[in-house]
This record gives structure tokens, C-alpha cells and sequence, in this order.
């Protein structure tokens, strides 16, 4: 089973494309006044829909106070982020839970853990990252989801950059916590049998990620999807057949990290506020911050999507929700409710594009002010070959899709469905010129092999 | 914003009408980009849409229909021993061949579309582009003198048994406008093949027979007399005119009497009697490099394709027991519809193989495949509507090994 991992391998992608917009994040990560922050359930996959909430309005918290569980797995807590007192428990559909809002202390206030050696064995640490909310950090791949504690990931894998549309530098994240990363390394490497791996950015060697000798690392340059961790896995240790590993954001290592270097649940994170606001910038806060608080007074006038994460996979928010749980970046962009008369023919602006059917793409122009508008309308699957060359895997995405449309499990897991999740196939969503929903396909794929046992 | 309000306003209802409200928004939808905005997903989505990638394809037709119809014309008066230079008696050429080719546009546009538009109203569709480029491609294949009603009944089958019958675009198994094609091909073989098909406006295609010109040509001959050009005036086909295509020759004679009737360069640009749109190897090539560029049309195919034809004429050379098949690769690109076929035909992504590695296999075997029914054929002077067809019917087995490899290694895995 042990396949050997390979270290300091350089890993070059030609497939794929950089969707380049204007509204990058710039300058220092600076403090920002954030008053509401909300977790919500609907973050993590698979999840029951009502999860029981062990707070009440009103009452005071402080950051690891557990405020909900999953009723079918009692002991893993979903913990507050910060201190300070829940204000709101939102329901949406179903009577399902929709978040925790808890309006924040102006000194944060941290619950005492007491933390197990790092040389504790597994079972212990286990036990203590369910408990201090740690666990609901790991992402279970495939299906991503939050791992059962019983599991035992073949590896798991850290990607170091982000190669998305407008996504953070995670260059200026790490700054002065590296000790803390190494720290969260080393908890990791204590759950897997295998390896912990991180993905290095090929295109700076200076990275301060390329300095950690505790865990493997491989380097991986080409366009995006470069710096998915998706692609990272599929090139160093495929997800085999019934085999799950484990995935981690970087600032979510840095959270467990600093449980072992400070004794405090730290749910700090940069958050990069980009796209279409007047001042993109690093905003320093915690998770799940409320994006009225991250765009105050950066809007101009019109209608804007809020979008928790980056414009090709994120998840569309309302503008007095909360970043989801794994996401370090807010981006806005501009509705795009507009009909162009011959706007498929001569566009009145430029818009990114991998054909070179538009003067913008051959003459390579930088930076698009994009709009949420879909360019045209759904229609059946007709260009071939196109969503193959920005999956940089040995992958047939178009097939895949279609093994699904036919409830085919067999043939999707033949064709990988195992290796992909949403941010894996968004550029094929992206670049498909008949418009089809290719990310919420693959979930329902993924869904219905679950159901289906 | 006024016109656009006004456009909204005389919208009909989808229930009372559902023909009327498809024929409307399939007009409106062309007129202006929709106002949907992505739901869900990736928030941001390419420029590209079906619209414009078919219209890139229309685009890249373009030099072939402009060509296609002065060549018309061109060919016709040459019968004659008239105009012989290839700009001589221009205003007289360009409105014969428009005379011949926009019926048959029109007719190929109005009965496809027509239907298309009746099936996607019952099923409740927005109506789907791939018929601009199917209605485009048709009469570029079609002999000038092409039966109206003949060409109806061929786009009558190849649209409703060829592509509604298998779920409509995206769904259909054969190449549809090579489907109208065969169908007058094995229905009504006199008007597609033979000599006497590929120079027009004559009672038929033999020395001393003369010319067949209709009301329409007296109303111009009214408007040239009037500026005081010349007109169309009856005249007869001259002697030793026999209307054969290159293609017939090289069978009967091998290259030498191909160039016997025929100059290099006049094959190269295409002033030779042939289909429509196929005669100018340049003009295609240059539609063909459009495709490339844009990514519009896959290059493995056209490659595979052309390695797979000059593979089988060295073959073909090295046996060489007939005239046709000492002719070498370069002098069969210059004859036929090879480069159209390769440009426009087999790089139908519907159709096709939709693997690389399957384009590839398809694009060679295409190449074989056609030339071998090119050459070793009596019955077929030409062999790549066939070829396309029968390849296209295993596109889809092709496939399927290429993405069964792929299984068995991601389970090999274990």
C-alpha cells in the first residue's frame, strides 16, 4: 500500500488558464474593524441539516466554546471563532440551521485547553482536536467532508498557493508564523500512516513554505489549476480506489499549529478583499467574518454578487452574510443583468476567454473587469476536447459529466470522480461554450454515489 | 434602450403560441445577448457561447461562398469559350453564379431552419445554433444545377432523421450536412455525380448544346443594357468541352490528363468545375487556418487526416498498377474535396471522436479510408463523404476504447 512519495519533484502543467481580473488584494494585511462573525453548517459537506446548537441567544462565549455538533457524530464541536456573545441563530430552509452569529468582544477572550504533548499517542490528539474544534479544519477528500474520526488518510496534502482568480498570497499569510506552521505539521504527520505533502509554487523559488523539512514537499508550476490541491494530489499520489486523504487550507494549519505553540484556539485569518471595491486590500480578522463589516464603505453604486471564495468555485453570499469556513477570500463583482444587442458577436468589452476568437485574447490583454453575466445560454454538450485542456489530470471531465447524467457509477469512478471536487472542474464551467453547470453536476454525481452506498 | 423595450414588449406567450415564442426568442436571442447572469458555480463564465463558435465557422466559410458563386459563373461562360480570363465579363459571372447559389442557400436556410425551429417549439427548447453551420455547409457541397426541390427533400431527411430522430444538435451520430448530401447521392445519383452535373445553365452538358437562361437573366440583361454592359446572350458549349471534373480524368489518365484540361494553378485557386464551395484549395486552407487559430476546429483531426491521405498514396504510388494510383499526395490535394472535407466536414465536433488521442485514430483512418474509396473505386469519384460517414460511425467505438484505457489504469491502481 505504502507507494513511495517522491520529494522536491518539479512538476510542470501546460493545461489549464489564468483567469486574470482587476480588484487584486494589494499592500500590507492590515487590521479591519469586523463586529459580526457567523459559522455556518452550511460550510461542511454532508453535514445533517439540523445540527444541534449548544448556545443560546444571548449568552456569552468565549473563542473554543463549542456552539454546535453534528448530532450523528456527538463528539466533533464546531467551536466559536472569537469571543463575545451569540446574537442571532438563523434558520434557512427546513428549519435547517443556517448560521451562529456572534457579535465580538473587543478584547478576544480564548478558552483554556489543555493541550496533549505532541508526542501524545494518536488516539489522544484525536480526541482533543474533536473537542477543541480543531477537527472540523480537516477536509476529507473524496466528497469533502469532514474525515470520521476512525479513518486513517493515506496522506495529506497542503497546498501553498493559490493560483484562482484574485486569490490571496499566502507568501504574505505566513509571514512571522512560520513557527506555528511548522508546529501544525508536525500535529498533522501524527495522524496519517503516509506522508504529509505540501504543493510549492513553481514560479518562486523563494517561497518560505520551500524551508519546512518536516513534511515532503513538490513544486508545480503551469496556469491554474496549478495551485489546487486537487491537481497537487492527482500528480504525487492519486486517491485511489476507497482510499481517502485528507486536505488542509494553509491558515487552517496555522490554527492547529498555534493550539500547540499558544494553548488557544486561534481562529485568526488574512482575508483578501478583491474584485470589484474601491480598495482591494488584507484585511486581518477571523473566520467567518461578516461581509457587511469586510466591504464597509468599499462600494460604489450598482448591484453586486458577494462571492466567499474565488469568482470560478466560491459560493454566492448575501451581502449581510459570513465567509464560509474555509474560505480567505471575499470577492465582488458586478451583476451582469444586461442585455448587448450583438454582445455574442462584437462584445462592447473586453471579457476573458480561452478561444482566441476576441481581439482581447490575442493581443493578451491583462486584466478583466468581469461581470457575472453568462456570455449566452445553456445548451447541449457540443465543442469537444476544450474542458480537457484546462483539467491539467488524466482526466476526461466531458465523459465524466456524461457517466453522470447516466447514473453511471461504475464509469465515474472509472472515469476519476474520486479525484475532483468543485474548484477542480470550475474552469471547465468556466470555458464551456454550451453553458453547462459542470460543478454542480459533479456534486450530484458525488452525492449519488453516497446515497447509493 | 428604446428598441430593446419595444423588442420585450411584442414578446408572445410561450403557452398560446409556443412556435411563435420559439421563432422570437430564437430572433431575439441573436439580436442581444440575453441578460442571465450565472447561478451558482463558476460566477464568471468565457465569451464563448454557441452563437459565436458556430458564427466563427460561418466566418471562415466565407471566401468559399464569395468564390464559390463567381466560379458559378465563371465556369459556365468558360463552356462557352466566353470571358475566358478569370475577371473577364465580372458583373455577368457574379450574377449567374448568384442566381444559382442564393435559391439554393435560401432553400437549404428555410427548410432546416424551419424545422429546426418546429422541433424545438414542441419540445419546449431554446433553438439550438448548429444548424447556421449545417445550412452553411450544404449548398457549399452541392453542384450548382442542383434541383431545388431535390435539395429540400435531402435537408428534409438528413435534419429530422439524421439529427431531431437522435435527441437534435449534440445528440446525432452522422455529420448532417454530409447526410443531405449521401442522400441524393444513393436517391438521386444523376444530379450529383457524372459529367454532366458541374457546370450550370445548359440544357446539358454536351459540345453544341446551348444555354438555359430564365426570366431572371432578362430582367439584368435589362439593367446592363440600360449602363450599356454586356449582357446574356444564348450561346452554345464549344467543342471538346466535356464538363469532367479532375478527378474523372485522373482516373481514366492519371495526372497528365489532368493538367491536359486543367493548369495547376487553376486547380490550386479553384477555377475548375466542381461542387459549390470546394474548388479553391487556397480559400479553404485559409478558413481551415481561421478554425486552427481560433481554436474553433480540432487540428489533430485535419492533421490525422492529411497524414493519413499522403500515408496511403505512397502506399497506393508504390503498387501503382493504375493510372490514379501513380498520382502523388500533393497532386491529389490539388484535386476534389479532400481539403474541404478535412476543414469543414470531419472536424464536425458532434461527430467526431471527442478524445484526443480518438481524433487522431479518426483523423488517419478518415485519411485512409477516403483515399482508398478515391482511388480504387469506380462507383465513388470521391471518397471522403463516405469515409466521414463510415468514421463517424465509429467515433463513439474510438472513443470508447481510448476512455476504457483510461479506467483500467486508474483501477490498476488499486
Amino acid at each position: 500500500m505504502a507507494v513511495d512519495i517522491k520529494s522536491g519533484q518539479s512538476i510542470s502543467l501546460r493545461k489549464g488558464y489564468d483567469v486574470r481580473l482587476v480588484g487584486e488584494a494589494k499592500g500590507k494585511p492590515s487590521h479591519l474593524q469586523v463586529n459580526r462573525f457567523g459559522i455556518s453548517p452550511y460550510s461542511f459537506n454532508g453535514i445533517s441539516p439540523i445540527p444541534k446548537v449548544v448556545v443560546e441567544v444571548g449568552q456569552s462565549v468565549q473563542a473554543g466554546d463549542p456552539l454546535f455538533f453534528d448530532k450523528v457524530r456527538p463528539g466533533i464541536h464546531y467551536v466559536a471563532p472569537v469571543s463575545g456573545e451569540v446574537i442571532e441563530i438563523n434558520r434557512g430552509a427546513k428549519r435547517s440551521i443556517a448560521s451562529v452569529v456572534i457579535l465580538a468582544d473587543k478584547q478576544n477572550q480564548h478558552k483554556v485547553f489543555n493541550v496533549p504533548s505532541i508526542d501524545a499517542d494518536r488516539g489522544k490528539i484525536i480526541a482533543f482536536m474533536c473537542e477543541s474544534g480543531l477537527w472540523v479544519h480537516l477536509n476529507e477528500r473524496p466528497f469533502d467532508q469532514v474525515p470520521s474520526v476512525e479513518t486513517i488518510p493515506t496522506n495529506i496534502f497542503v497546498s501553498t498557493f493559490d493560483t484562482g482568480p484574485l486569490a490571496p498570497d499566502y507568501e504574505l499569510i505566513i509571514e512571522g508564523d512560520e513557527a506555528a506552521f511548522k508546529t501544525g505539521l508536525d500535529v498533522l504527520s501524527k495522524l496519517t500512516d503516509g506522508k504529509v505533502i505540501l504543493g510549492l509554487d513553481g514560479k518562486n523559488k523563494n517561497t518560505k513554505f520551500g524551508s519546512f523539512k518536516n513534511a515532503v514537499t513538490n513544486w508545480f508550476s503551469g496556469p491554474h489549476p496549478a495551485g489546487n490541491v486537487g491537481v497537487q494530489i492527482h500528480h504525487v499520489a492519486p486517491i485511489s480506489h476507497h482510499k481517502s486523504v485528507w486536505t488542509l487550507g494553509v491558515q487552517d494549519v496555522l490554527t492547529i499549529g498555534k493550539m500547540w505553540t499558544t494553548g488557544k484556539y486561534d481562529a485568526s485569518r488574512i482575508v483578501a478583499v478583491a474584485g470589484h471595491v474601491k480598495n482591494p486590500m488584507y484585511a486581518k480578522t477571523y473566520l467567518g467574518a461578516s461581509v457587511a463589516d469586510l466591504i464597509h464603505g468599499q462600494l460604489e453604486n450598482g448591484s453586486f454578487r458577494f462571492i466567499s471564495g474565488d469568482a470560478l468555485s466560491g459560493k454566492q453570499i448575501d451581502g449581510d452574510g459570513y465567509l464560509h469556513f474555509r474560505d480567505d477570500q471575499l470577492t465582488v463583482l458586478k451583476e451582469g443583468k444586461d442585455f448587448e444587442m450583438f454582445g455574442w458577436l462584437v462584445p462592447m468589452k473586453a471579457r476573458p476567454s480561452i478561444s482566441k476568437t476576441f481581439l482581447s485574447s490575442i493581443f493578451g490583454k491583462k486584466e478583466f473587469d468581469v461581470t457575472t453575466n453568462s456570455h449566452g445560454e445553456k445548451r447541449a454538450f457540443v465543442e469537444t476536447g476544450k474542458m480537457e485542456s484546462v483539467l491539467p489530470m488524466n482526466i476526461y471531465p466531458q465523459h465524466l459529466m456524461k457517466a453522470i447524467l447516466a447514473q453511471d457509477i461504475e464509469k465515474m469512478e472509472g472515469l476519476g470522480i474520486y479525484e475532483l471536487t468543485e474548484e477542480d472542474v470550475a474552469l471547465c464551467e468556466f470555458v464551456d461554450s454550451s453553458k453547462n453547470p459542470v460543478q454542480s453536476m459533479l456534486r450530484d454525481g458525488l452525492n449519488y454515489i453516497k446515497e447509493q452506498g | 434602450m428604446a428598441l430593446i423595450d419595444f423588442f420585450r414588449k411584442i414578446e408572445p406567450d410561450k403557452k398560446k403560441s409556443p412556435l411563435l415564442h420559439t421563432a422570437y426568442d430564437a430572433f431575439f436571442t441573436f439580436l442581444y445577448v440575453p441578460d442571465t447572469v450565472t447561478k451558482g458555480g463558476a460566477h464568471i463564465k468565457d465569451g464563448m457561447d454557441l452563437k459565436r463558435l458556430m458564427t466563427m465557422v460561418v466566418l471562415a466559410l466565407t471566401l468559399c461562398y464569395l468564390y464559390g458563386t463567381y466560379n458559378v459563373g465563371h465556369q459556365h461562360f468558360i463552356a462557352m469559350g466566353q470571358y475566358p480570363e478569370f475577371w473577364d465579363g465580372f458583373h455577368l459571372k457574379l450574377v449567374f453564379g448568384l442566381i444559382k447559389v442564393l435559391p439554393i442557400y435560401i432553400v437549404s436556410m428555410v427548410v432546416g431552419l424551419g424545422i429546426e425551429f418546429y422541433f424545438a417549439a414542441k419540445k419546449g427548447h431554446a433553438v439550438e445554433e448548429g444548424y447556421l453551420v449545417t445550412g452553411a455547409l450544404i449548398p457549399l457541397v452541392m453542384p450548382p444545377d442542383i434541383p431545388l426541390w431535390i435539395l429540400s427533400l435531402a435537408v428534409i431527411f438528413a435534419v429530422i432523421i439524421g439529427k431531431e430522430a437522435f435527441g437534435g444538435t449534440g445528440m446525432n451520430i452522422w455529420n448532417v450536412a454530409l447526410l443531405a448530401r449521401v442522400f441524393i447521392f444513393f436517391a438521386y445519383p444523376l444530379s450529383i455525380s457524372g459529367d454532366q452535373v458541374w457546370v450550370s445553365g445548359f440544357e446539358k452538358i454536351a459540345e453544341g448544346a446551348s444555354t438555359h437562361y430564365g426570366w431572371i437573366h432578362n430582367v439584368f440583361n435589362g439593367i446592363f443594357g440600360s449602363f450599356g454592359w454586356e449582357t446574356f446572350k444564348p450561346g452554345t458549349i464549344v467543342d471538346g468541352f466535356s464538363g469532367a471534373t479532375p478527378l474523372a480524368l485522373a482516373y481514366n489518365g492519371g495526372w497528365e490528363k489532368v493538367t491536359s484540361v486543367f493548369s495547376e494553378h487553376n486547380l490550386l485557386w479553384g477555377a475548375i468545375p466542381g461542387s459549390i464551395g470546394e474548388t479553391s484549395k487556397v480559400l479553404i486552407l485559409i478558413g481551415a487556418l481561421f478554425l486552427v487559430v481560433t481554436k474553433v476546429a480540432s487540428w489533430r483531426i485535419m492533421l490525422g487526416m492529411i497524414l493519413g491521405a499522403i500515408g496511403t498514396t505512397f502506399l497506393l504510388n508504390a503498387i501503382g498498377t493504375t493510372p490514379f494510383m501513380t498520382v502523388t499526395w500533393h497532386q491529389h490535394f490539388l484535386m476534389g474535396s479532400f481539403l474541404f472535407a478535412m476543414a469543414f466536414m470531419a472536424t464536425d465536433p458532434v461527430t467526431a471522436a471527442s478524445t484526443n488521442k480518438g481524433k487522431w485514430i479518426y483523423g488517419i483512418l478518415i485519411g485512409f479510408l477516403g483515399m482508398i474509396i478515391r482511388v480504387m473505386n469506380p462507383a465513388y469519384p470521391e471518397g471522403w463523404m463516405l469515409a466521414i460517414l463510415l468514421m463517424n460511425t465509429f467515433a463513439p467505438t474510438i472513443d470508447y476504447f481510448v476512455i476504457d484505457s483510461n479506467i483500467k489504469k486508474r483501477l490498476s491502481r488499486g
